[in-house]
């Protein structure tokens, strides 16, 4: 759970760094050659491949999981008690999760299965040898759409709090968390899980009001 | 405390055997003083439905200081009660409401199977202290305290782990049961001290081993065994055993020398 989680924390600064180029305020040219060289090199296919790999053992081991705990208490309580003592997010790991695989599944339909297998316009630049998929356009339309920019931006609040409590718990399990490390893991992690999902976010918002004219 | 008494509805777990099947019942208590320990207050209960020719609730107890961990009872949706750093037999009845109704249920794992009402088998934390949970020394002269020089930092911090009294509110607590505090707690004791170290590795594969096979839940870092343990142990204690574990399994696993020598 720990490294396919790290793993996955890996691939989103990855991916929010491609993703960002969206914003580049320059019709989109940044994020096709971005989009191009990212579906043309070996080592980001093959990258690729290990992530849907690794995303795939983290859902399988998180039913795992949730198996295990119900088999651990079969039986619940029925005090609620008026004060809980671990986090929200601590305890709802698995409703988050597949709230986030639910959007990887209309993500992946809505882009990376568009890209691969179904038509995308291309464009041509004057100063470029071969016209390029425009990857922007299919982007601009998606998020032009009111639902599908909430929809992604409801996702990002949930990573987020995934993240907030997922970031420490991949240290801890590791064994890499002590007393001295544990405030910073913990620091940093709240701010990353804040930061990285709000960045996420920022695009289908922009995007949006754009579509809208602003 | 204007208030010197308590007028208390009790939800109480009654359960005549491992086999049967148990139910709420509801007891109601006029006259609760409000520094009796919650223990005392079962007591009362007892002694009214003895009176009234009852079975009396069955509750497991035995020190009533605080320091034995048998009392185990999950009360208002929290082991040990709404208290924190406290075992059933201290918290006191002045933390409670007048006319509250009180929930009190068994501790629930599948490892603490129900033996009769409040009533739990925690021999699970028996067999995996046997697996491990000890140090192998020859018996003779008690040896000299001083002999063997300790970091006061790393003596303190061994001391601390071993304030764990098996209680098992870490599991009760637990959304997962797992049983990993307790565990991590015995095996920081020895691992922190010279003494502990010829039998390290051993000690960590066969205890983890021995608790994955008494079904307690995996642990997913959330924290409420700590919030929850009597003794304030810490969670740093699971990533010591997670590091541990992993450098165990890394370096093959084997047993140390010393350990299998004889
Ligand atoms: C980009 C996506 C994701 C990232 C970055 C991520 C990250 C993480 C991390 C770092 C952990 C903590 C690992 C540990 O404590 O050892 C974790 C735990 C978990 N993840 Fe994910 N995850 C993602 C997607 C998902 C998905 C799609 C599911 C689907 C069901 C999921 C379900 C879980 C569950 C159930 C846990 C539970 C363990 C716990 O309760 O702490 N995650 N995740
Ligand atoms: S770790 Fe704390 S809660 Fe768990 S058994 Fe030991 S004393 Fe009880
Ligand atoms: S009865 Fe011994 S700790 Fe409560």
């Amino acid at each position: 759970m720990a490294l396919t989680g790290l793993f996955l924390i890996l691939f989103l600064v990855v991916h929010l760094i491609g993703n960002l180029q969206l914003l580049a305020g320059d019709g989109g040219r940044r994020f096709n050659e971005y989009s191009h060289f990212m579906s043309h090199s070996l080592l980001i296919q093959t990258v690729s491949k290990l992530n849907f790999a690794f995303i795939i053992l983290h859902v399988l081991y998180s039913l795992w999981l949730s198996r295990q705990a119900h088999a651990a208490r079969p039986q619940g309580y029925e005090g609620k008690p008026a004060l809980q003592t671990a986090t929200w997010s601590s305890r709802n790991m698995g409703i988050l999760g597949t709230v986030i695989l639910l959007f990887l599944i209309v993500h992946l339909k809505g882009f990376w299965y568009e890209f691969k297998f179904g038509s995308v316009p291309s464009i041509s630049y004057a100063d470029a040898p071969e016209p390029l998929h425009d990857a922007y356009e299919v982007v601009r339309a998606a998020y032009a759409q009111a639902w599908y920019a909430g929809f992604y931006i409801l996702s990002m609040i949930f990573l987020g709090f995934h993240l907030h409590h997922g970031f420490q718990s991949a240290f801890h399990t590791l064994g890499l968390s002590n007393y001295r490390y544990k405030p910073l893991i913990r620091a940093v992690g709240t701010v990353f899980a804040i930061l990285v999902p709000m960045l996420f976010a920022l695009i289908p918002a922009v995007m949006h009001l754009q579509s809208l004219g602003y | 405390m204007e208030n010197q008494s308590l007028r208390l509805k009790l939800r109480v777990w009654r359960q005549a055997s491992s086999q049967a099947k148990g139910a709420f019942e509801t007891y109601e208590l006029a006259a609760v003083p409000v520094h009796a320990s919650f223990l005392e207050m079962m007591d009362l209960l007892n002694e009214q439905l003895v009176r009234e020719d009852k079975e009396p609730v069955a509750f497991d107890h035995d020190c009533r200081e605080g320091i034995c961990g048998m009392c185990s009872m999950y009360i208002n949706g929290r082991a040990h009660g709404p208290q924190r750093g406290t075992t059933t037999c201290q918290l006191h009845m002045r933390h409670f409401r007048d006319g509250e109704t009180i929930t009190v249920e068994p501790f629930r794992a599948a490892a603490f199977p129900v033996l009769k009402d409040l009533a739990v088998n925690r021999s699970a934390f028996d067999r995996i202290q046997q697996a491990g949970g000890y140090v192998t020394v020859n018996t003779g002269n008690a040896p000299d305290g001083n002999a063997v020089p300790i970091p006061k930092t790393d003596a303190d911090e061994a001391f601390m782990s071993a304030a764990c009294i098996g209680c098992g509110a870490c599991v009760a607590a637990c959304k997962n049961a797992s049983a990993m505090l307790f565990v991590s707690a015995k095996v920081s004791q020895y691992a922190l001290l010279p003494q502990g170290q010829p039998e390290h590795r051993e000690r960590v594969l066969s205890m983890v081993e021995a608790m994955d096979m008494e079904g307690f839940g995996h642990c997913t870092n959330t924290g409420a065994c700590e919030a929850e343990c009597p003794k304030g142990i810490s969670v740093e204690n699971i990533a010591r055993l997670n590091r541990s574990y992993l450098a165990a399994q890394l370096s093959g696993g084997g047993t140390s020398a010393v350990a299998t020598s004889d």
